[in-house]
């Protein structure tokens, strides 16, 4: 390590990734446990020329957001569960309308008002849509504290490059988790054509930025527009991370809090002598599914642990195509130990 | 004997037919924001902010920039519209069920906030698009097909007067309520409007016109029997006027 | 090496801070650090604890299920926290507010210290965090005492730096229950 690395809290990590990526506009309402990152960005915004809002609710944050970032400028809301169940008109809106924006969640525990302790409940909501019609969010699952810096930066990069919201689903964990940070700003922040932005039709046609498609066929083209898009992110964006896996028996399967968690389980197996490996999917859609899926022709066996009932649990199984899937779910509360999902472990080992 | 042209088509406006109905007041709205828009040169920097309801196809007649927002969200979005690009003039043109109902706390807090934009606000008493239902301004006695006995306080409480509560906030630097009904009213309406964009340009703080409108069609009555309507039955409760007004030097 | 502590109080105890001290002295030795705080929905006056892990590592969990180490401030902790304990781990723990007889494992090393009395001594009841981070570091020399004392910096802001001198006296204080003979 070096000694430029600094302790940071990830959701101080989340902000400085904004602004190294060029951010200059945050629009958002206070909900425990993300406060860190609108209290980051009203301090610092203003300094590099940008401007934080506190809006009125998080229906009024969302919208906000799609209009600033509607003139082509980067911009990002976060929130934490019930804030972005609020937000999912708005993202329907941002999707359908194909606005290039960053949405955070530092997920909490539900349903309703749930608590404020870390929970993977909203796995289903960021992946399978959230609002109302046929689209998909982007969605990063960073594990640490430089992983939400440097994919916060990515985020901003992916929306526009597809012209769709980011989302980057963490959660109370590794919001409130303090790490060793490399800040690293990139180099230059790569410029994609921005032919829809809302400039002023000054010297070129007019530019709408709409949802509403009521003539004959254009609805449905649109809606296999999309479709077309969220496709080509299947064949490029896929990110995964792989720890042991080649010469497993068993590969634990977890994204965000709850792989970081199961790493250490996997090393206590191992120290154990079993040939346990560990799976973590960065990006929860585009899902890793061909990944897992040529795993499973391998022979392989999956856990997946979770801070639910069974969510990803889902894809996982797709992707297993009968393949024996077991599942470890942990429901907000209390976080599951390393200790505890080794346990588990040991119970599903299969026996040579 | 010379011919000298007095009317044409404001710029902003693109040559298209309105699909409003025969008597909506839409049409009329629509020309005179653009018109104000023309006066002060203002079309190659305006982002306009579409809502849901009848004025939706806003992008279809305005020849601007133009967002859709969600319902009862414009003030919202274009707030966030305004602040990404303060060089613009960006308007949002809603109902009342839009600004009024769902749409309240984002007007509102827009107003509270002095954002510098302009809305205008279409007032008819009732929802247009999905079939005249009950309206937050709906008078007390209207009969809409979700108050087929007719408004009734108890029921539905009050029609809400936006112009009288916009103008009680810091934020706001001009609001005023016109309507269409007689060519006095008509020159005050288009003052009205003229002097929002304008405040806009000096950027004076949140600005608000709203414009009792007809709408023939859910009310059923024919054109001119509409304009009647206006000018006896909302009148009276919705009273003609500017209700704030903030001087230069009455900005912070 | 790899070594987990969780240290537990009540809020405003200062625990988070002691917390972070460790976590920044890790850092500056070079070493991989996690600091995972737990935390109430109440601002002052809940419980608090957080676990911090200094590693030569990677780590992979910041939460632990069976730490090396706890540091106990108050009674509610012990009778939570005191049965996580790895066996030979070590604990510290508050003898001002926790009576020694509170205390039953025998498998582990046990630094009853009387934080809360010691730091009043000095003249100021809020010493006892450092007082007992002080003895923690000592204990199991998991940082060396200047790293420590180095974090002071970064936990105390620029405001509050004249307190910095007495803090350093409360960390050797603690030192000192360890090892008598520590300057």
């Amino acid at each position: 390590m070096t000694e430029t690395r600094d302790l940071v809290k990830g959701n101080e990590a989340v902000a400085m990734g904004a602004i190294d990526a060029g951010c200059l506009y945050y629009f958002g309402y206070p909900i425990t446990p993300q406060s860190d990152i609108p209290e980051y960005l009203s301090y610092h915004l203003p300094k590099v020329g940008g401007e934080f809002v506190q809006a009125e609710s998080e229906v009024a944050a969302i919208n906000m957001l799609m209009g600033a970032a509607s003139t082509g400028i980067r911009a990002m809301t976060s929130s934490s569960s019930p804030g972005i169940s609020l937000m999912q008109e708005g993202i329907s809106y941002i999707a359908g309308s194909e606005i290039p924006t960053v949405i955070v969640n530092m997920s909490r525990s539900g349903p309703g008002l749930g608590g404020i302790a870390p929970s993977q409940g909203d796995y289903f909501q960021a992946v399978k849509g959230g609002g109302h019609g046929d689209y998909h969010l982007l969605v990063l699952a960073p594990n640490s504290v430089q992983e939400l810096y440097d994919l916060t930066i990515l985020a901003f990069e992916l929306a526009e490059k597809y012209r769709n919201p980011v989302m980057i689903l963490g959660d109370a964990m590794i919001g409130q988790m303090k790490e060793p940070l490399l800040r690293e700003p990139p180099g230059e922040i790569h410029e994609y054509p921005k032919e829809w932005a809302l400039t002023g039709a000054k010297g070129r046609p007019q530019r709408v930025l709409k949802s509403l498609y009521l003539k004959d066929g254009e609805l449905t083209a649109h809606n296999w527009k999309l479709h077309q898009k969220y496709e080509t992110m299947k064949e490029s964006e896929i990110r995964f991370e792989e720890l042991m896996t080649e010469d497993a028996d068993l590969i634990l399967v977890a994204f965000g809090s709850a792989a970081r968690i199961s790493r250490t389980s996997v090393m206590m197996a191992r120290e154990a002598g079993m040939r346990v490996g560990l799976f973590r999917p960065i990006t929860l859609f585009p899902f890793p599914e061909p990944q897992l899926t040529a795993m499973a022709k391998a022979g392989k066996r999956f856990f997946v642990v979770e801070l639910n009932t069974g969510q990803m649990l889902e894809d996982v199984k797709i992707s297993a195509q009968g393949n024996q899937v077991d599942f470890f779910g942990k429901p907000p509360g209390a976080l599951p130990t390393p200790e505890e999902i080794f346990e588990e472990i040991k119970k599903i080992y299969p026996e040579s | 004997m010379s011919e000298k042209k007095i009317f044409s088509r404001p710029k902003t406006l693109k040559d298209a037919p309105f699909h409003f109905c025969p008597g909506c007041h839409h049409g009329i709205a629509h020309r005179m924001v653009a018109e104000a828009i023309d006066k002060y040169s203002l079309r190659e920097k305006t982002i306009g902010v579409a809502s849901v309801g009848c004025s939706v196809f806003l992008y279809d007649y305005f020849d601007v920039d133009v967002i859709e927002a969600p319902h009862g969200r414009a003030a919202a979005v274009a707030t966030g519209v305004k602040r990404a690009r303060k060089d613009k003039i960006v308007f949002s043109y809603q109902g009342d069920g839009d600004l009024a109902s769902i749409g309240i706390a984002e007007t509102v807090h827009t107003a509270n906030r002095g954002e510098n934009i302009t809305i205008i606000f279409i007032n008819n008493t009732v929802y247009g698009m999905t079939g005249g239902q009950l309206a937050p301004t709906t008078l007390l006695g209207q009969k809409t097909t979700t108050s087929p006995y007719g408004r009734d306080f108890m029921q539905d409480g009050y029609p809400i007067r936006m112009t009288e509560i916009l103008a009680t906030l810091e934020g706001t630097a001009f609001a005023a309520r016109v309507a269409f009904t007689t060519p006095k009213n008509i020159n005050m309406a288009k003052k009205a409007i003229e002097k929002a964009f304008q405040f806009q340009k000096e950027e004076m703080g949140f600005t608000f016109v709203e414009i009792l409108s007809a709408c023939p069609t859910n009310w059923g009555l024919n054109s001119i029997d509409s304009m009647k309507r206006v000018e006896e039955e909302m009148i009276p409760y919705f009273p003609l006027g500017i209700f704030k007004e903030r001087k230069a030097a009455d900005v912070l | 090496m790899k070594n987990s502590v969780i240290m537990a109080g009540f809020g405003g105890q200062g625990i988070l801070l002691i917390g972070n001290m460790l976590a920044y002295a890790g850092l500056e030795e070079g070493k991989h650090v996690t600091y995972m705080p737990a935390y109430g929905v109440e601002m002052r006056g809940g419980t608090a604890n957080c676990t911090v892990v200094v590693s030569d590592e990677p780590i992979g969990s910041p939460i632990v299920g069976k730490p090396d180490a706890a540091i106990v401030m108050n009674l509610p902790s012990l009778k939570k926290f005191e049965s996580w304990i790895k066996p030979e781990g070590t604990l510290l723990f508050n003898t001002s507010l926790v009576s020694p007889e509170k205390q039953t494992r025998k498998d582990i090393t046990v630094y009853p210290i009387p934080a809360n009395d010691l730091a009043t001594e000095m003249g100021n009841a809020r010493l006892a965090n450092m007082i007992l981070i002080g003895a923690y570091v000592e204990a199991t020399g998991v940082v060396s005492q200047e790293s420590l004392i180095n974090s002071l910096s970064k936990v105390i802001s620029e405001r509050n730096a004249r307190f910095i001198p007495q803090n350093i006296e409360a960390i050797k204080l603690g030192a000192r229950q360890i090892n008598p003979s520590n300057a």
